[in-house]
C-alpha cells in the first residue's frame, strides 16, 4: 500500500522542519507527499462594498502569490528526492481544511509544524496544532 | 453636468470660506436657509398629495410596488424565508469556491449600508408624528418590502457587468440598459441615467446629510451644543482619508464593529422590553390601535400610515434600488439565490430592530398623553406628538434608552457615529457606481464626487432636521420611482430565475453541501 502524506506548508521554519521529516517519512515507507498551503479564510467575516467589487480579482492574486511564493519553491526543493509530489491550495479556516484535503487526497497521515511557544491567543483561542490534532479524520504528527 | 456639478462644489467652498469668521451660529443658519431654499421645489415635487387629499402619492407608489411584487411572487417572502437562511448559512456554497464573495458577506455589507439612523432617529420620527400605530405600517412596510428587494436584487446580479481583471459592477442602472435591450423595451438608458442622477442625489442626502445632521445630534445631546459645522468639519476629514486617501483601516475597523454595535442595540433593547415585560401586551395594544384609529395622532391614521410606510422605505431602502448595487458582487451562478438573502434584509432591518426602537420608545413613556382620555398630546402648531422633554428624531430614542438604561446614551452616542460613518461609506460607493456611469471611469472623475460627497458632510451636520430629512427622503424616493417603473417591465425575468430554481431545488439538481 502507498502511504501518501499531506504537510500543513506555509514557508515558516516550522513549516519547514515538518516538510523535511515528512520527506524522511515518505522516503522510509515510499510514500507520496501533498504540500499544501491554505489560505485563512472565513465566509462570515465582513467587508467593504469596494472589498466586495475587488473579491474576485484579489483572490486570483493571493492564489497566484501562494503558488509561486510558497509552493514552488517548496516543490522545487523537494525535486532532488525524487518523491512524488502534489499541491494543495485553499480557502478556509486551517485545521478544518488541512482536513479535508486529507480526506480528498486519499492521505494517511498529516505531518504539520508547531508554531512558536504556547502563548495567551493559543490558549484563548487554541492552536491550529490541537484543533487538527482534535479533528482530523487522519492520524497527525505534530513536529517541533 | 460635469461642469455644473464643480461649478457647485465650488460654490459651497465659497460659501464656507465666506462664512467661516462670521459667527458659528450665523454660519449654521446660512447654509441651513440656503439649503432649504435650493431644494425646496425638488421636496414638494416628491412629496406633493393625490388632489384634494393630503397623502403623498410617492407612499401608495411604494405601497402598491410592494403588494404587487407579493402577489405576483405568491408570497415569495415567508416561502423562501427558511431557504434564505440555508444560503446565508452556506449549505448550498460549493466549498471551490471559498475566498469568494459568500451570500452572508453581501448581505452583511449591505446591512451595514441600511441598518443605520433610519432605525434610530428615522424610527423616533415616524412615532414623533404619527404614534405608536406608525410601528403597525411600519411593519407590514418592511414584510412587503421584502418582495421588492427580492426582485431587484435577482436583477442586480443577474445583469451586472463582469470585468476582465475580475471586477464586478451591477445595480439598477445595468439592469435597466441591459436588461431593457434583452427584452427589446425602449428608454433603458434613459432611465438608467435618470436613476444615477437620483442615485447621486440619494448618496448626498440620506447616505450622507441625513447622517451626518442626526450623528452631530446626537454628540451634542451627549457634550452640550454647538455649531454643526464642526462635527461636520470632522466627519468630512474622516471619510475624506478613507474614500479619498484610501485609508482602509478606518473602513474595515467600521465594518467590524458596526454589527457588533447592532448587535448590543438589539439586545439593550430587548433588556429594556423584558424589564417593562408587564408593559408588552400594553404597548402592541396601542400600536394596533393607533394602526386603525389614528388615537389623536396628527393626520389621524393615515397621518400614522404616511409616517410608518416613510421611514420603513428610508430605512430598509427597499425598491429604491441601493441594495442591488451592494449585493451584485456575491459569487453565484444562480442570481436568484441572492433575490433570497436580500430578503432578509427588510426584515432584519426594519422588522426585527426598527421595531425593537419603537416598543422602547412607547414602553418608557416617552409620548405624553392626556390622562383623561388617553389621547396624545400635540405639540403647538400641531404637526408632532409632545414628548417628555421635547426631543424628536435621534434624541428621543436616546431619551427612551438611558430612562430605563443611563448609561446607554453613551454607548448610543457611539453607536450612531458608527452607523453614521459606515452608511455614509456604503452611500459614497452607491453614489459612485451612479457619477461613473453617467461620467465613465477615471481618476479625476471619481476625485470630484468625493470632494463633492464630503462637502455635503459638513452641509448636514448644520442644517437644521427639517430641510435635510425632507431633501434626503425626496431623493431616496425620486430612486424609488425610476427603480420601481424598471422592475415593473423586468419582474417576468426574475418570475422565469425562481420557476427554473425552484423546480431544480425540487428534483435534487441543486444540491446541498454541507
Amino acid at each position: 500500500m502507498s502511504h501518501k502524506i499531506v504537510v500543513g506548508y506555509d514557508g515558516s521554519d516550522s513549516a519547514k522542519a515538518a516538510l523535511a521529516f515528512a520527506t524522511d517519512l515518505a522516503k522510509a515507507q515510499g510514500g507520496s507527499l501533498v504540500v499544501a498551503h491554505v489560505l485563512e479564510w472565513s465566509p462570515y467575516s465582513f467587508l467593504t462594498p469596494n472589498e466586495l467589487e475587488e473579491r474576485h480579482k484579489r483572490r486570483g492574486e493571493e492564489l497566484e502569490r501562494a503558488e509561486a511564493a510558497i509552493l514552488a519553491p517548496a516543490v522545487e526543493g523537494l525535486k532532488e528526492s525524487g518523491l512524488e509530489i502534489e499541491t494543495a491550495l485553499k480557502y478556509g479556516g486551517i485545521a478544518a481544511t488541512l482536513g479535508e484535503i486529507a480526506k480528498d487526497r486519499g492521505a494517511d497521515q498529516v505531518v504539520i509544524g508547531r508554531n512558536g511557544e504556547p502563548g495567551l491567543t493559543s490558549r484563548v483561542f487554541g492552536s491550529v496544532a490541537i484543533s487538527l490534532a482534535q479533528a482530523a479524520p487522519v492520524p497527525v504528527t505534530i513536529v517541533p | 453636468m460635469r461642469n455644473f456639478s464643480k461649478v457647485a462644489a465650488l460654490a459651497a467652498l465659497a460659501m464656507l470660506a465666506v462664512s467661516a469668521p462670521a459667527m458659528a451660529q450665523s454660519l449654521d443658519q446660512t447654509i441651513n436657509e440656503g439649503f432649504a431654499n435650493a431644494t425646496g421645489w425638488f421636496v414638494n415635487l416628491i412629496f406633493s398629495p393625490f388632489p384634494g387629499t393630503t397623502f403623498p402619492w410617492i407612499v401608495m407608489w411604494l405601497v402598491i410596488a410592494a403588494t404587487v411584487f407579493t402577489l405576483y411572487f405568491g408570497f415569495i417572502q415567508f416561502r423562501a424565508f427558511p431557504h434564505s437562511i440555508s444560503l446565508v448559512k452556506g449549505d448550498y456554497s460549493d466549498p471551490n469556491d471559498a475566498g469568494e464573495v459568500s451570500h452572508f458577506q453581501a448581505l452583511a455589507t449591505a446591512l451595514s449600508g441600511t441598518v443605520g439612523l433610519g432605525n434610530i432617529a428615522g424610527v423616533a420620527v415616524a412615532v414623533g408624528i404619527g404614534g405608536p400605530g406608525a410601528t403597525f405600517w411600519m411593519i407590514l412596510a418592511g414584510l412587503m418590502g421584502m418582495a421588492s428587494k427580492f426582485t431587484e436584487c435577482t436583477l442586480g446580479v443577474k445583469y451586472r457587468n463582469e470585468y476582465d481583471d475580475g471586477t464586478v459592477s451591477g445595480g439598477p442602472m445595468y439592469y435597466m440598459t441591459k436588461g431593457f435591450a434583452e427584452r427589446g423595451l425602449p428608454a433603458g438608458k434613459f432611465m438608467a441615467v435618470l436613476f444615477s442622477i437620483f442615485c447621486i442625489l440619494g448618496a448626498l442626502g440620506g447616505g450622507n446629510m441625513f447622517q451626518a445632521n442626526q450623528a452631530h445630534a446626537q454628540i451634542s445631546n451627549v457634550v452640550g451644543d454647538y455649531p454643526g459645522w464642526i462635527t461636520g468639519l470632522v466627519f468630512a476629514g474622516i471619510v475624506f482619508a478613507v474614500i479619498v486617501g484610501g485609508l482602509k483601516s478606518i473602513a474595515k475597523v467600521t465594518e467590524k464593529v458596526v454589527p457588533i454595535m447592532g448587535v448590543l442595540y438589539v439586545l439593550t433593547a430587548l433588556v429594556i422590553l423584558i424589564m417593562n415585560y408587564n408593559m408588552i401586551g400594553w404597548a402592541f395594544g396601542e400600536i394596533f390601535v393607533g394602526a386603525f384609529t389614528g388615537a389623536g395622532v396628527a393626520g389621524g391614521m393615515v397621518g400614522a400610515l404616511i409616517q410608518g410606510f416613510k421611514r420603513a422605505a428610508f430605512s430598509n431602502e427597499a425598491g429604491v434600488g441601493s441594495a442591488a448595487i451592494a449585493h451584485s458582487a456575491v459569487r453565484t451562478k444562480e442570481p436568484i439565490t441572492e433575490g433570497f438573502v436580500s430578503l432578509l434584509e427588510p426584515f432584519i432591518d426594519t422588522v426585527v430592530i426598527c421595531t425593537m426602537t419603537a416598543l422602547v420608545i412607547i414602553i418608557t413613556g416617552q409620548l405624553v398623553s392626556d390622562p383623561n382620555t388617553g389621547l396624545y398630546l400635540l405639540d403647538e402648531g400641531a404637526s408632532t406628538i409632545q414628548t417628555v422633554d421635547g426631543n424628536k428624531g435621534v434624541a428621543l430614542t436616546s431619551a427612551a434608552f438611558s430612562s430605563a438604561i443611563p448609561f446607554f446614551k453613551y454607548i448610543l452616542a457611539i453607536a450612531v457615529i458608527l452607523f453614521a460613518f459606515s452608511t455614509m461609506i456604503s452611500w459614497s460607493y452607491y453614489g459612485l457606481k451612479a457619477w461613473t456611469f453617467l461620467f465613465g471611469e477615471g481618476q479625476g472623475k471619481e476625485l470630484a464626487f468625493k470632494i463633492i460627497f464630503c462637502i455635503f458632510v459638513v452641509i448636514g451636520a448644520s442644517a437644521s432636521l427639517g430641510p435635510v430629512i425632507d431633501f434626503s427622503d425626496a431623493a431616496i424616493f425620486a430612486m424609488a420611482v425610476v427603480n420601481i417603473v424598471a422592475l415593473y417591465f423586468l419582474m417576468p425575468v426574475v418570475k422565469g430565475e425562481l420557476d427554473s430554481y425552484l423546480s431544480r431545488l425540487k428534483s435534487g439538481e441543486i444540491k446541498k453541501f454541507h
